[in-house]
């Protein structure tokens, strides 16, 4: 958190900068300089800053003339539920394709899929939204005719209820795939991994002795085992996938977080930039203690008080 | 001896091919002659370079293989690696993406940032320009030569960075241990839990733009995975017996760590290298992207597309191509780093 504080106060110009005009006069901008506290030396800067902003108060945005609290509390739900919907497709769509592969080992299925998703893995999140884009502005998925841009039809007000739902579900369509396809192809490569790992065990083979059918020795021993290690991934792909919002959400005119973020950045907003970005750390840090102890709750093995 | 002459002969082809480029672009090589274009000395050596260099190579490919039988941990390495024929497919992608690279000199056929925009503004793909024009008239081809040029250099740079100050800071670390391994390990932490690329926008979006500053901060960000893949391997290695000999002898501990211990971890690391210049190059684009990355009118690859975004329905070719060279670039490094970890890992060996 400090971090960010020294890094963006590090930079030159102000915010000032950007209502910059000819015919206001200095002696005018100096007042707003002074208004927004930018006269005083950093450390009091930097300490009022930190009280205020541990108090919930990450004081007041330059760009969009508004408590940053406001404006962050229109932006980060957009942002959790893209967020959102994408981690369970990562994850649901990575360990089944994963597990399959693995059942599958070396078939035709299997190296096709490792083929794909190597290549997947490598694709840039933001270059395949494009291509995206261009694909449904093509009109060669006609009939689907997905929105490209936004969260909400124009005529979003005169839905029903459950219309509106329907409506940010199409909207969410593109943006989810774009950012999290890649994420979903680590999983599935993780995942084919553990699941070898997890059918060369003599359990295994005890299942199979006692005569389990193969499907349910796949099901209930082996993929439960090897699901497990796969909870640990969420502290590796949060970050990641928060980072991807940024440049999605760019692509996609998204009303979320990472937009808010870079529109700041743009803009030399700094109370918009720093807490866009705490709270974004947040999210990934609330995310690394949720993985740690959904681990622990899953798997008996992992006490929390026997660590270290 | 039949197949001796024909391992031979594909590098002999390259070594014609090369040759061909200079006499078809003699003029250019002219050029560069009484010129003083560092670019285009580099591509003349690199010229020089590889024609001997494949002739070598195919001389050598034609004889056989040296000595039936090798026994050298690099040897067994080489032979295991080249079983993997995805990830000798990786190598020969990436060999001709870097000879593109340095050749971008005498290959582009125009310059990348000469505007045309009366004539030749978003032409779709032809002959004269086989990737199309953007909407200033520049050669799309040309842009994503030069564009390679940035976005591999900055790659190569930045995981240099990142890998020895990941080293430095692994090794002293699980060498050292107690309270100054704590510290270090909790600033790893720190920064990996920390998304990437909010923090690059955040540092990128205040510094004015350059390329050496794209280096630097991807260099500093992308150290933690090697640190602690060096501090794991280092901590295992310290309670070795030929580690406790080394030290009976009375050999001091940066001796011990350099001459003794780092060797031993190099195999990880260098995965972990080819695997994280894929990850540098797809950073950096994102940034360009986001127009947060190499200053205009500089061609990277992620500018490039960040350029054609604005015009996806007029010109698909804009977008499209500079993305297909990224994903080709961090699928061969993937490809090779997934063959170089099967190959080194004994583990891994069947």
């Amino acid at each position: 958190m400090t971090l960010i504080f020294v890094i963006l106060h590090l930079a030159p110009g102000d915010p000032t900068s950007t209502f910059f005009n000819p015919r206001i006069p200095p002696e005018v901008l100096e007042q707003m300089r002074k208004n927004m506290g930018l006269d005083q030396p950093i450390h009091v800067q930097y300490f009022q800053w930190l009280r205020t902003s541990l108090s919930g108060d990450f004081g007041y945005s330059f760009s969009e003339s508004r408590p940053v609290t406001a404006v962050v509390a229109d932006h980060l739900p957009n942002t959790l539920l893209l967020g959102g919907v994408s981690l369970v497709l990562i994850f649901v769509v990575g360990c089944f394709v994963g597990a399959v592969q693995a059942v599958k080992q070396y078939s035709r299925v299997d190296s096709v899929l490792t083929f794909l998703a190597l290549l997947i893995y490598s694709v840039p999140g933001f270059w395949l939204g494009l291509m995206l884009v261009l694909l449904v502005s093509s009109g060669a998925l006609g009939w689907l005719n997905l929105p490209v841009s936004g969260m909400r039809d124009v005529s979003h007000e005169f839905m029903s209820p459950l219309g509106r739902v329907a409506d940010i579900a199409r909207h969410l369509v593109l943006p989810t795939i774009a950012l999290g396809l890649a994420s979903a192809a680590g999983v599935a490569r993780y995942m084919r991994g553990e699941m070898l790992e997890v059918i060369g065990q003599d359990y295994i083979r005890t299942a199979r002795a006692k005569g389990l059918r193969e499907s349910t020795v796949m099901r209930r021993h082996a993929l439960r085992n090897a699901l497990l290690p796969v909870i640990s991934l969420l502290g590796l792909y949060l970050p990641l996938l928060i980072g991807g919002t940024v440049v999605i959400e760019v692509v996609f005119a998204w009303p979320g977080m990472g937009r808010l973020l870079y529109d700041g950045i743009l803009a030399r907003d700094y109370p918009l930039v720093t807490a866009a970005s705490f709270l974004f750390a947040a999210i990934v840090l609330a995310g690394n203690l949720l993985s740690d102890l959904l681990y622990a709750a899953v798997d008996p093995r992992i006490r929390l008080d026997a660590r270290e | 001896m039949k197949a001796g002459v024909k391992a031979g002969l594909r590098w002999y082809v390259g070594a014609g091919l090369l040759l061909a480029l200079a006499i078809w672009r003699r003029a250019r090589v002219a050029e560069t002659v009484s010129g003083s274009d560092v670019a285009g000395w580099i591509a003349l050596a690199t010229l020089v370079v590889g024609v001997t260099a494949f002739t070598a190579v195919g001389v050598r490919a034609q004889r056989g293989p040296s000595s039936a039988i090798g026994h050298s941990w690099w040897e067994i390495g080489l032979r295991q690696f080249r079983l993997h024929k995805s990830a000798v497919l990786g190598v020969q992608i990436l060999l001709l993406l870097s000879l593109a690279t340095l050749l971008t000199p005498l290959l582009s056929p125009f310059d990348p940032n000469a505007i045309d925009p009366a004539a030749s503004r978003l032409l779709t793909p032809s002959w004269g320009h086989p990737m199309g024009t953007d909407h200033l008239g520049r050669d799309v081809l040309s842009r994503v030569l030069y564009g390679g040029r940035i976005s591999l250099s900055i790659g190569f740079l930045s995981i240099l960075i990142a890998v020895t100050l990941g080293v430095v800071v692994g090794a002293v670390a699980g060498y050292l241990g107690g309270w100054i391994d704590g510290v270090l390990m909790r600033i790893v932490d720190l920064f990996l839990s920390f998304p990437r690329l909010i923090l690059l926008v955040t540092i990128v979006a205040v510094f004015p733009p350059s390329v050496f500053l794209i280096v630097a901060i991807l260099g500093l960000t992308g150290w933690m995975g090697v640190a602690r893949l060096v501090r794991g391997q280092v901590l295992s290695l310290r309670e070795r017996e030929y580690i406790q000999a080394a030290r009976a002898l009375g050999f001091r501990g940066r001796r011990i760590l350099a001459r003794h211990i780092l060797p031993n971890v190099l195999t990880p690391v260098i995965v972990a290298a080819t695997l994280g210049i894929g990850n540098a190059i797809l950073a950096e684009a994102a940034l360009s992207f986001l127009g947060l990355g190499v200053a205009p009118p500089t061609a990277s690859w992620g500018s490039v597309i960040n350029d054609g975004k604005r015009f996806m329905l007029d010109g698909w070719w804009i977008t499209s191509f500079p993305g297909l060279a990224i994903v080709l670039t961090v699928v061969s490094f993937n490809l090779v780093g997934d063959g170089l970890r099967d190959a080194l890992d004994p583990r891994h060996s069947e």
